[in-house]
């Protein structure tokens, strides 16, 4: 084990995490917006909203990440003439705007059916409470159904976050040199594969325990009410 | 109409069409997928031992185990088995006197790296599906005089099986959806086949979308097959919901 060129490749590595953090950020947000989105398509969408959110996860579950990125980056770059006229081409050549969408698409299926699974729990007697307070629609969504069901989608798509931090990688293969580009850089210039995954690995692990970490905290935020009351003082 | 007939003849069975080789691209995908699962079937089931194990090293080192696989990037894992391994096959090689490059064979490293990742996850299925079977039914075998090897074979593995099923499911989706980025080593898979088509002809749209149609068509005939293998395991079980 040779401690000094790990250093140097963690210094090395180190300049790439912003961007593999940034791509997280961006398609999480974006993915969990769209996400919210169709599932609510598909509770109250009707027979048709059903079928298309059914379509649409179907797509995006069953094929892989990076073949969707591909298909965005290279198969796009196909009808250029007609992006450019449309004025779109300014965001399909960037392979980082390319790899956001492909993401953000696809970690949409994903939470998509996480938070229609926490829509649905929400239990009749609460939405029944709702109406015989006078809320309607969208105030009665705004401050009953989506906080409850938002608690309840939390722990899974936690997974999801973290599972997204992790694909991010594949964005290197559209030439994005963030943690893991970089890496794979590094090992087929140095050819020594098993330093750079140790430190590779343990930059992508201590970004995971944290948000992990950040997750238990906005969970214990929002379950005041599961908290053990503290002992009265009288 | 035109766009459509076209399109017909770049993915068909014709002289200029290219169907022959996504089909046979699409057989490698399903092996490479299909060898690092079991081989991941294996390895997790050694780990579930582990983690099941009364000694806490082996319980802590499985658990590392899945901690550090289940949060590091595929492709890492990918690139240390192709470039790990050829450095270690390069230094064996070393030892007998040849100094040349030893390239890893890609469908190995495909099946190493798959069976790697997928073991961590297929041990968390099987450690959830042993803590499923009931106390009782072990005690019994235990109680007719079962010595732990026809125990196991007879009683534990057919129940673990059981309810892991849908779980395995799940993995096996994983394993398949992972088995594209083994294109980055070369290997001639359906990614891999796509990219070489979409080189040659300059249709990048044509032949990956035609990759997603077939990843489709793998993965929805897998869930039949899975969900068949459930019904099937299933039978003579009542369940309550």
């Amino acid at each position: 084990m040779d401690f000094a060129f790990m250093w140097d490749t963690f210094l090395t590595l180190l300049p790439g995490l912003p961007l593999t953090l940034e791509l997280a950020a961006t398609s999480i947000l974006a993915g969990g917006i769209l996400a919210l989105v169709i599932s609510l398509i598909a509770v109250v969408g009707g027979p048709i909203g059903r079928g298309f959110t059914r379509g649409y996860v179907f797509v995006f579950r069953g094929s892989p990440l990076l073949v969707q990125m591909f298909l965005i980056y290279y198969g796009l770059g196909q009808f250029r003439p007609l992006l450019q006229e449309l004025g779109l081409w300014v965001i399909f050549r960037e392979p980082y705007w390319c790899a956001v969408i492909a993401l953000t698409l696809n970690t949409a299926a994903y939470s998509s059916e996480i938070f229609r699974g926490g829509l649905q729990a929400v239990s009749v007697q609460q939405v029944e409470a709702a109406r015989a307070c006078g809320m309607s629609g969208l105030l009665m969504f705004r401050r009953i159904v989506l906080p409850i069901a938002i608690r309840q989608a939390l722990p899974a798509y936690g997974n999801e976050v973290i599972l997204m931090l992790k694909a991010t990688a594949l964005a290197s293969v559209i030439t994005i040199m963030e943690v893991t580009g970089l890496a794979g850089k590094l090992i087929a210039d140095s050819f020594r594969a098993f330093e750079v995954f140790i430190v590779a690995g343990a930059i992508y692990l201590a970004v995971t325990f944290l948000v992990t970490r950040l997750l238990m905290i906005i969970e214990f935020w929002l379950s005041p009410h599961l908290r053990m009351r503290p002992p009265s003082l009288t | 109409m035109e766009l459509i007939d076209r399109y017909l003849v770049l993915v068909g069975f014709g002289e200029t069409g290219w169907g022959a080789l996504l089909l046979s691209a699409a057989a490698m995908t399903l092996g490479v997928s299909v060898c690092g699962f079991l081989t991941g079937t294996i390895l997790g089931s050694v780990i579930t031992f582990m983690k099941l194990s009364r000694y806490m090293v082996l319980r802590w080192l499985a658990d590392g185990y899945t901690t550090i696989l289940r949060g590091v990037p595929d492709l890492l894992v990918i690139y240390l088995f192709y470039f790990g391994g050829s450095a270690f096959l390069g230094y064996i090689g070393g030892l007998f006197g040849y100094h040349g490059f030893i390239g890893m064979p890609a469908f190995f490293t495909g099946t190493l790296a798959l069976g790697v990742v997928s073991a961590a996850y297929q041990s968390e299925v099987f450690r959830g599906a042993f803590k499923s079977v009931a106390g009782g039914e072990l005690e019994a075998a235990s109680a007719v005089g079962m010595r732990p090897w026809p125990k196991f074979r007879r009683i534990i593995a057919p129940l673990v099986l059981r309810y892991a099923i849908p779980g395995l499911g799940n993995t096996w989706q994983l394993v398949l959806k992972e088995s594209a980025l083994i294109s980055v080593t070369g290997l001639v898979e359906l990614l891999r086949q796509s990219q070489i088509a979409a080189g040659s002809t300059r249709r990048p749209f044509e032949f990956y979308l035609t990759a997603v149609v077939l990843y489709l068509v793998i993965t929805w005939a897998s869930s039949i097959v899975f969900r068949h293998l459930e019904t099937r395991t299933l039978r003579g079980t009542r369940r309550a919901l």
